[in-house]
């Protein structure tokens, strides 16, 4: 059986890595024994022969007299006689690594990676605001690797959650999952000595939650309208304590202006809707949302059908959903189901606000301080009660011109509220 | 710049250092007549006489501790082990003399003295000619140990070594020897000892290695960069006291870290490697920390495919780094 085997440079001495082949003492076509010698090496350390690791007829000499070859190199092909080519040792390829645990073991091939994050990763994502769950990952098995978000924040693509959230605003408006960005804006304030730390509680947890999502998703737009409510004013007064001792509840300003929101409502429909990302829904029940503050906490109850009501219904809604909020006892019936909110920041002496939209409604009203001021009237100055109404309002769902509209007739409304035309009851 | 091998510039080492400062002299098995079985000791003999290239007798305890009276009265002895694997019956003269007589003596003594071995595998020497044994002296605080990865930094490391005011192990890789070469400068230059060097730039993967492995590493490197897959080598030069700041620099610059020594793994330099980056650099990391090393077994094998196996290469590097790369 003849077989090409090579036969390479072998290593003559612990040091040496090269030789030079000083003479080949064989040629093609010359036969040779096992061990016998084919040629003259020498190295800085030793002269040496080749031997021959197998019986047969040289075929080739690749290396020249001359040549500097590496150990291990090849320097001539020998036409082998060989004992079935068991001496093939020259040729034995070494498998090696096998044992050195490798990252690849702890990463199955077939095994997502997308969700397991390196420490560096997290870090840069929190540092960036980046939402992992947007980035493509280009590592082992989807994994996202340090360089894609290196390469992530190099390219300022600061926060893809930000971006998708508000192209892809959900349809469903009871949808509880708000975009993975909104839970964890920021847990990596440090305090300093003296700070003290409180612990967040649910409602404030679910109105930090409310807050993010729609100042995230609502484009908002303001508007405000002044009105002179100095009739009102009187009329209210001289009802006050009849209405008291009569009912047992208080006859508040604040009532006035639902009623004649509800009523505005009823008739500029546009106002009292969701925007749906397909569609706008407008919705058919007028119910006002009333903020309701409690210590730390801020409830939202609802008037529900505001629009029904008298004066006297709307007193005695507003009058049960403040008492049951201060007895923790509103239910979540109570709190369903709102179209619009009125805000009574007046009550805090607020004469101008910016309301942040109770999502997923259109608008909010800010009703401010009654202020007596003086005012022109007739090219004559006057005493009067005048009250700013401050509207913020999804600019998806309404335009300048509604608004406008509308504002200007809840403004005619509450200036034409008096004892002739207006009845509590 | 005239191009040297890895020996050549050891030898030019040794011989600048006897010509600058008499007090320097060499000591060890046939260093002097015969030059060294290596050759590294050439010529000093001829030119320095008997009296500075000692031919000792067949004990490494001695050597080391002749060296050591010596280097304590005010010489500066370079003894050589004639094979690294040698080196054991001096140990004790090493670590419980050279390395702490400064700190026993209460500053009063030290002792400046240089012991060269030669250690590593791949050049078929089996057993008892192919050990690494650095991680033996690398937790004794005292003593310092250097292992240069090229000509010129053999040349400028040893001179560091002899200077040094403290016993220093310098450890060269004998199949280094004859297989490096490069430009090494003529005249006079040091390296600092305990400085870390940083042998290619790169951003995908850290490499962190020393001695012969950093050459490896380098070729490995050369041929990924086809792949476009970038690496980043970091050479420690002084394996004890580690350069800890170098090896984090090194490890936070990509996050991705390999560490590569021809010594059996378990207790090998590369798991005080991995402990420091473990301790500083948790959140710069993306990988885990990978550890490249010969096999847990008592001794290099003196079959060639057998030794094949357990030597470090650039292929089994290279295999390494593109694994890591892709993770």
């Amino acid at each position: 059986m003849v077989a090409t085997e090579k036969i390479n440079m072998p290593q003559l001495g612990e040091s040496v890595t090269e030789g030079t082949i000083s003479s080949w003492l064989v040629g093609a076509g010359d036969h040779v024994q096992k061990y016998d010698p084919i040629a003259e090496v020498m190295t800085d350390k030793v002269n040496a022969e080749v031997p021959s690791l197998f019986s047969g007829v040289i075929h080739e000499l690749v290396a020249q007299e001359g040549d500097t070859v590496q150990v291990g190199d090849l320097i001539c092909y020998i036409e082998s006689e060989a004992e079935n080519g068991s001496d093939k040792l020259s040729e034995a390829s070494v498998g090696y690594a096998d044992d050195q645990r490798s990252a690849k073991e702890m990463t199955d091939e077939t095994t997502s990676m997308k969700k397991r994050y390196s420490p560096a990763v997290l870090k840069l994502a929190q540092d960036n605001h980046i939402d992992l769950d947007q980035v493509e990952g280009t590592g082992r098995g989807g994994r996202i690797t340090r360089k894609d978000m290196e390469r992530l924040v190099a390219a300022g693509t600061k926060s893809p959650s930000a971006e998708s959230a508000k192209s892809t605003v959900a349809p469903d408006t009871n949808k509880q999952d708000a975009s993975p960005m909104l839970q964890e804006t920021s847990s990596q304030q440090t305090t300093s000595a003296g700070d003290v730390e409180i612990p967040v509680s649910n409602v404030r947890k679910a109105i930090a939650q409310n807050m993010v999502r729609s100042t995230q998703e609502i484009p908002h737009a303001w508007m405000a309208v002044e009105v002179d409510v100095t009739d009102l004013v009187t009329y209210r007064n001289q009802m006050k304590d009849a209405f008291k001792k009569e009912e047992g509840f208080n006859l508040t300003f604040f009532t006035f202006f639902i009623k004649a929101i509800a009523q505005a409502l009823k008739e500029f429909p546009q106002l009292n809707s969701t925007w749906a990302g397909d569609k706008i829904i407008q919705h058919k029940d007028v119910n006002i949302s009333i903020a309701v503050a409690k210590g730390q906490e801020l409830y939202v109850p609802v008037i529900k059908h505001a629009d029904e009501k008298n004066i006297k219904g709307i007193a005695k809604s507003i009058h049960d959903l403040a008492a049951k909020a201060r007895s923790d006892s509103l239910t979540a019936d109570d709190m369903q189901g709102g179209t619009f909110t009125v805000n009574n920041s007046g009550s805090f002496g607020s004469v101008q606000s910016m309301g942040v939209i109770n999502y997923p409604q259109a608008a909010i009203l800010q009703v401010e301080s009654i202020v007596k001021r003086p005012v022109i009237v007739n090219d004559m100055f006057a005493a009067r009660d005048m009250v700013n109404l401050c509207l913020s309002l999804d600019h998806r769902v309404l335009d300048g011109l509604i608004v406008g509209q509308f504002l200007a007739r809840v403004k005619e409304i509450l200036e034409n509220i008096n004892k002739d035309t207006t009845s509590v009851y | 710049m005239p191009v040297q091998s890895y020996i050549q510039a050891i030898t030019a080492a040794l011989r600048e250092e006897m010509l600058r400062d008499e007090d320097v002299f060499i000591l060890g098995e046939d260093v002097g007549i015969k030059g060294g079985v290596f050759g590294t000791t050439k010529g000093l003999y001829d030119e320095f006489g008997e009296y500075r290239v000692l031919d000792t007798p067949l004990a490494e305890s001695a050597i080391a501790g002749v060296g050591i009276g010596a280097a304590m009265y005010g010489k500066r002895p370079v003894g050589e082990m004639q094979f690294a694997d040698f080196i054991f019956p001096a140990v004790n003269q090493i670590i419980s003399e050279a390395a702490k007589i400064r700190y026993r003596s209460n500053n009063d003594w030290n002792a400046p003295v240089t012991i060269r071995a030669p250690y590593g595998g791949g050049v078929h020497g089996a057993l008892y000619h192919s050990q690494s044994i650095e991680a033996v002296f690398a937790n004794q605080p005292g003593l310092k140990i250097v292992m240069p990865s090229t000509p010129y930094d053999a040349k400028g490391l040893l001179k560091a070594a002899i200077r040094d005011n403290d016993p220093v192990l310098y450890l060269e890789h004998k199949r280094a020897y004859r297989l490096l070469k490069a430009d090494v400068p003529e005249g006079d230059y040091v390296l600092p000892i305990g400085e870390a060097d940083v042998k290619r730039e790169g951003s995908d993967v850290t490499i962190i290695t020393y001695g012969l492995a950093v050459h490896y590493t380098l070729q490995a490197a050369e041929k990924l960069e086809e792949e476009a897959i970038s690496t980043h080598v970091l050479d420690l030069r002084t394996v004890y006291p580690m350069d800890q700041k170098s090896i984090i620099e090194a490890a936070q610059k990509t996050g991705k870290v390999l560490l590569v020594t021809e010594d059996n793994k378990e207790g090998s330099i590369t798991g005080e490697m991995a402990a420091i980056i473990a301790e500083n650099c948790l959140f710069e990391l993306d990988a885990p920390v990978q550890r490249l090393a010969g096999p847990d077994t008592p001794a290099m094998p003196f079959s060639a495919p057998m030794e094949d196996y357990f030597m470090m290469n650039p292929d089994k590097i290279e295999t390494a780094i593109r694994d890591l790369a892709e993770f």
